[in-house]
């Protein structure tokens, strides 16, 4: 596989102004994404995951928010530059997005058909039979049983995993070369969930898209992803190679989320390792590590300043003062 | 959890609770027919998936429905039969805990006046006796024993975040002094870090106030976790009862097997090489009478028998109970 970078945040900020004060929902994210790579996005609510990927699709309502800061490179090209209308050739053509509620996320007065066959004609300029023919062919691939007689169907008629299916598909046909799944799987049930994590592992190799994907489960992570960012407050915390995270989690977040997860395949033994304390507020956050306050490792300089971004081995970074030699 | 000497809190037997549907003759089998004991002191983990009916179990134990048919003996008094007035009275010693602790706390009264409340309504009706200096004592005693400072029970809800709030819901089970807590997914809302606190909180209470739980979850980690027995449930019946520690180890029933195969393990190695059983289609709807077994659509290792009569539960090893005609 060639390591070809696709996308590249660099320092991304969006800001929501509020009567309470300027919240800070991503304060200087940067990542990248290669070609066919499955990146993970892990957090608890409120970090910043979800906004991360709207600002990457121009899709934060503005005002409140605003993208105050950063490039988003999309093959070369910062695309928080280009208009609406040259936004919109990108979004669900080149970068797609499939959302945790399958529900909402369709409309319920429209045919599945008539919302798939809207995507491909507008995207692709099909006409309307083979642009129906393609649809047909996606939900066969999403395995839809009986997709011919299914895909005039409306959404409340199917299940929740087969509307999740139908988002799939439509996320999926026109050849993205970005996927970003925003907890795709929270919704539903583990056996569904099972099949859905399946399916996008096997459509994202057939069609070599790379899957940016938005979770708070850890499981999912180690199933599905080469490789992770932990958010915490806005901002990347952890990034690594998923093996390498889950062997040695560097920052001290990353531990206490990883050690307080009760797990199947070990036997339950009395209490479970707790972080104390809140997540905290991101309104007007002092400039400091926003995560001393439960850190069982706080120094002093971490109440002061917020720690640089330190490179480890084996392309891993982490943001914490426990790395840096120059305190 | 003293194992030997087992006395029972809760017996439900049969227990079917149908829904009528609109327009319709059929009705919706939420329960179809449960049956279990539930031990002082231990704590039973309801697991199954969205529509299997385990808040609908829990819910017709606590009579929030009405049962269609079966008993639930609590302490020996059938629930089920029991008239308004001493239901009140037996309810004192059985409280809820439910998942949404957004909406299961009342926004326009403070944190006191939550607390408080059960504590008045039973003295009201004179079930307990208890001053107003008494109650307002026994509030800063439970947001003590919960974990939050008491100087904040002049507080609304809105003022806490998911993991408080989930404890003042706590609170406000404990303030009876309750022999059982029915936990309705107590943190399937809340973030891995904060659910840690709530499921050490949980354990912590039941050693000091001797609490027998009934807990539902869909997370199975969880349960295991913290069950010492834990039932699978699938389309309104029990497959599976057992020791926590059996049943994760060797799970016996198809759909038990299946649904473990499914959870994600939070280790890449593990990940990589686990077989996962998938199980073919959705969960049927609940609305026709079966008369096979309930998972014969989607077992994977259904018999020509199983089409025709409904296995029961039984014991096959030690207290591991099964529904299911590869153990006969």
């Amino acid at each position: 596989m060639e390591n070809k970078t696709i996308l590249e945040v660099k320092d991304l900020k969006t800001y929501f102004r509020t009567d309470a004060g300027i919240v800070k929902a991503v304060d200087g994210v940067s990542f990248r994404l290669d070609k066919g790579e499955t990146l993970g996005l892990v957090g608890e609510s409120g970090s910043g995951k979800s906004v991360t990927n709207m600002s990457i699709m121009k899709l934060i309502p503005m005002p409140p928010g605003k993208i105050v800061g950063g490039e988003v490179l999309l093959d070369g090209v910062d695309i928080l530059k280009l208009n609406e209308k040259e936004m919109s050739r990108i979004r669900g053509n080149r970068i797609s997005m499939i959302f945790q509620d399958p529900m909402t996320a369709l409309n319920p007065y429209l045919r599945i058909s008539t919302q798939l066959i809207e995507t491909i004609r507008l995207h692709q300029g099909l006409d309307k039979a083979e642009a129906r023919k393609k649809a047909i062919e996606m939900l066969k691939l999403v395995g839809i049983p009986a997709a011919e007689r299914r895909i005039d169907a409306y959404p409340h008629q199917f299940s929740g995993g087969m509307r999740q299916r139908v988002m799939i598909a439509i996320a999926l046909s026109c050849n993205p070369e970005i996927l970003i799944a925003d907890e795709p799987t929270t919704a539903l049930d583990v056996t569904i969930q099972a099949q859905i994590l399946d399916l996008i592992k096997d459509l994202s190799e057939k069609l070599e898209t790379a899957v940016i994907m938005i979770t708070h489960d850890l499981g999912v992570v180690a199933g599905m992803c080469d490789n992770v960012c932990v958010m915490y407050a806005g901002r990347i915390v952890e990034r690594a190679p998923v093996d390498d995270l889950f062997e040695s989690p560097k920052h001290p977040y990353t531990n206490g989320l990883i050690q307080s997860i009760p797990r199947l395949d070990e036997k339950g033994s009395g209490r479970l390792f707790s972080i104390d304390g809140q997540p905290p507020n991101v309104i007007d956050l002092p400039e400091c590590c926003p995560f001393h306050p439960r850190c069982e490792k706080a120094m002093d300089v971490c109440t002061r300043k917020y720690p640089p971004v330190v490179s480890l081995e084996g392309k891993r970074e982490v943001a914490c003062w426990l790395y840096e030699e120059n305190k | 959890m003293a194992k030997e000497n087992k006395e029972v809190l809760l017996q439900v037997q049969g227990l079917k609770q149908h829904f009528p549907i609109k327009g319709s003759r059929n009705v919706i089998r939420a329960v179809d027919g449960v049956s279990f004991d539930l031990y002082k002191g231990e704590t039973l983990g309801l697991v199954g998936e969205s529509g299997c009916g385990k808040s609908t179990t829990v819910r017709a134990i606590d009579q929030l429905y009405r049962p269609t048919a079966g008993n639930v003996l609590f302490e020996g008094v059938d629930l089920a039969t029991l008239k308004q007035k001493p239901l009140i009275a037996a309810r004192k010693n059985m409280q809820m805990v439910f998942q949404d602790p957004y909406g299961s706390l009342n926004p326009r009264m403070t944190v006191s006046q939550i607390l408080s409340e059960p504590l008045q309504i039973y003295s009201q009706r004179k079930i307990i006796n208890m001053t107003k200096e008494e109650i307002s004592r026994r509030v800063d005693e439970l947001m003590e024993i919960v974990g939050l400072s008491r100087f904040f029970k002049n507080r609304y809800p809105h003022e806490f975040s998911g993991g408080q709030k989930q404890r003042i819901g706590i609170g406000r089970a404990l303030a009876l002094n309750p022999k059982l807590l029915l936990l309705d997914e107590p943190v399937s809302a809340l973030d891995v870090s904060i659910q840690a606190q709530v499921l050490n909180l949980l354990d912590d209470l039941q050693k000091e106030f001797d609490l027998t739980y009934l807990f539902i979850a869909h997370d199975l980690a969880v349960v295991e976790h913290i069950s010492d027995r834990v039932a699978v449930m699938y389309l309104g019946i029990i497959a599976e009862l057992s020791p926590a520690n059996d049943l994760y180890v060797e799970p016996l029933h198809p759909y038990t097997q299946a649904l473990l195969s499914a959870v994600p393990i939070p280790d890449p190695k593990i990940e990589r090489t686990r077989e996962r059983i998938v199980l073919e289609g959705d969960v049927p709807s609940p609305d026709t009478e079966r008369h096979g077994c309930y998972f014969y659509d989607r077992c994977p290792k259904r018999m020509e028998k199983c089409k025709g009569s409904i296995p029961e539960l039984k014991a096959v090893k030690g207290d591991h109970q099964v529904a299911c005609f590869l153990y006969e």
